[in-house]
């Protein structure tokens, strides 16, 4: 799928990943959440090699990077509270709920927090799994076509999100095929845009 | 505040059919293990009764013409009483003999007018006496003169209770095994039909232990309920049983006596260690499999 890539995401840094479909953006995004593993080659997390973790040391690296993922995956039996807090849930932390409150206000879903996610619509879902990708405090966060289901109103609200977390010193990996939002984001920021082009991945130009 | 405690109990969503099952299972094999569990302590019971009864005892049975039968007796006591081994022995009267034959011929038995053998009690001491020995010198002082030490008969049924109880225990066993695997399949089916919710935890960083801890406390849970139930009515079945009677042999001395009765309710406790232990086996075999 992918190949002869080399590249390093600095510290603090916020970058798109572009590229037709099928092209291998979500392939990326597993590799750095270490869902998948690299056939060949080294893959670091965090300076440890992916294949060096060990099952527990996986699931230890992940509370360290929020992922939005395309199809939020939650919790359906869950109402949303729940599913936000699921980070800290499994790491047996407590949630305060007023912490919990604030960040679903953030996020404008402070309405809706015994809400079960099949009654959310794609907006609200995606800034669900946002909140959800945040609570934790991690340090990186990816997100994987977090605007696919949304109007360019919506789009808009979730990109200012992510660059508010940016400024607040997150990595931030967009996957995205959405050429518009990388134009809005490149006019506040100075985001990096990667483009998968024949199984590579290459630094963008400015012609975007 | 939200506790994790609390919360980490509802991750996995109710487990329906598999979780009914674990505690159905669980009350059918505990209502089954106590009926085992009573027959084997009856059994235990039993072979000690038998074994203390006629362990210590023997009987000289002493055939002879009428007028000879007096003589042959106290030839028989003679050499009793310089037995090494023998603690004591004497001669049933006629009402002892004709209580031992009333059960099966009334209580008007003429028994002078029939030919019944002279029997003689004897009472081994704790050191034992040789038998082969006796029985030369009894041949010798009394021909009409036949020891019977009970081991003919009292060897094959204490072997039986002995069997019956060992059948018990194996039972029990066999219970407990088809339990965890009845558990552990209803947890391979909770724990395949929860793939997509498995998925969901890892992605937010969850241990395998944290995933394998929310369905083993469910299924040890449903299972120590089950059994509770089924240990409550197996425990009501043997107290309806009819007590025991001398009439109606082992059958009606089936059951517990004193503290027994409360080992019936040891059982929820082994049947929540199973579920546990086999539910963890299978959490942690299928998150290995589910990379």
């Amino acid at each position: 799928m992918l190949s002869d890539i080399s590249l390093r995401l600095a510290p603090g840094s916020f970058h798109f990943l572009t590229g037709p479909s099928g092209s291998g953006k979500s392939t990326f995004l597993k590799l750095c959440y270490a869902e998948l593993a690299p056939t060949a080659g080294r893959l670091t997390l965090f300076d440890r090699d992916v294949r060096s973790l060990s099952r527990d040391d996986v699931a230890l690296t992940r509370r360290r990077i929020g992922v939005v993922h395309q199809d939020c995956q939650f919790l359906d039996h869950l109402p949303l509270a729940a599913n936000v807090a699921l980070p800290l849930t499994v790491a047996g932390r407590p949630s305060v709920a007023a912490d919990l409150s604030d960040l679903l206000g953030w996020v404008g879903l402070g309405q809706l927090a015994e809400a079960k996610p099949p009654s959310l619509s794609g907006g609200e879902r995606q800034r669900a799994a946002l909140a959800r990708a945040i609570i934790m405090g991690p340090d990186v966060i990816l997100a994987d076509e977090p605007t696919g289901n949304l109007d360019w109103e919506m789009s808009l609200r979730l990109l200012t999100l992510l660059v508010e977390l940016n400024r607040m010193g997150k990595t931030i990996l967009i996957a995205t095929h959405d050429l518009n939002l990388i134009r809005q984001a490149k006019s506040h920021l100075a985001a990096r845009v990667l483009r998968i082009s024949k199984r590579r991945i290459q630094l963008a130009g400015a012609d975007l | 505040m939200i506790t994790a405690r609390s919360q980490t109990d509802r991750v996995v969503p109710p487990s329906g059919a598999p979780a009914t099952l674990t505690s159905f299972t669980a009350g059918a094999m505990t209502f089954l293990a106590v009926f085992a569990l009573a027959l084997s302590l009856a059994s235990g019971r039993l072979a000690d009764r038998w074994a203390s009864a006629l362990d210590r005892t023997a009987t000289i049975r002493i055939s002879a013409p009428d007028d000879q039968i007096a003589r042959q007796t106290q030839a028989v006591l003679d050499v009793l009483s310089t037995t090494p081994g023998i603690a004591s022995a004497r001669a049933q009267t006629q009402d002892e003999q004709r209580k031992l034959l009333e059960p099966w011929f009334g209580p008007d038995l003429p028994l002078t007018d029939l030919p019944l053998p002279q029997l003689i009690e004897v009472i081994e001491a704790p050191e034992g006496y040789d038998s082969e020995g006796l029985r030369q010198r009894l041949a010798a002082e009394a021909p009409g003169a036949v020891l019977d030490d009970h081991t003919r008969w009292r060897k094959p049924m204490a072997e039986a209770a002995s069997r019956l109880r060992l059948l018990g225990v194996l039972s029990i066993l066999l219970i407990g095994a088809a339990m965890a695997a009845m558990i552990t399949l209803a947890a391979n089916a909770a724990l395949s039909a929860n793939a997509q919710v498995i998925k969901v935890l890892r992605l937010v960083g969850a241990k395998d232990n944290f995933i394998a801890r929310a369905f083993v406390r469910r299924f040890t849970l449903r299972a120590a309920a089950g059994s509770a139930v089924g240990a409550l009515a197996g425990t009501l079945g043997v107290a309806l049983l009819p007590a025991q009677d001398a009439a109606g042999g082992f059958l009606t001395g089936l059951g517990f006596s004193g503290a027994g009765w409360l080992l019936p309710f040891t059982l929820p406790l082994l049947a929540g260690a199973v579920a546990f232990v086999a539910t963890r086996v299978a959490a942690f075999t299928t998150l290995r499999r589910l990379t």
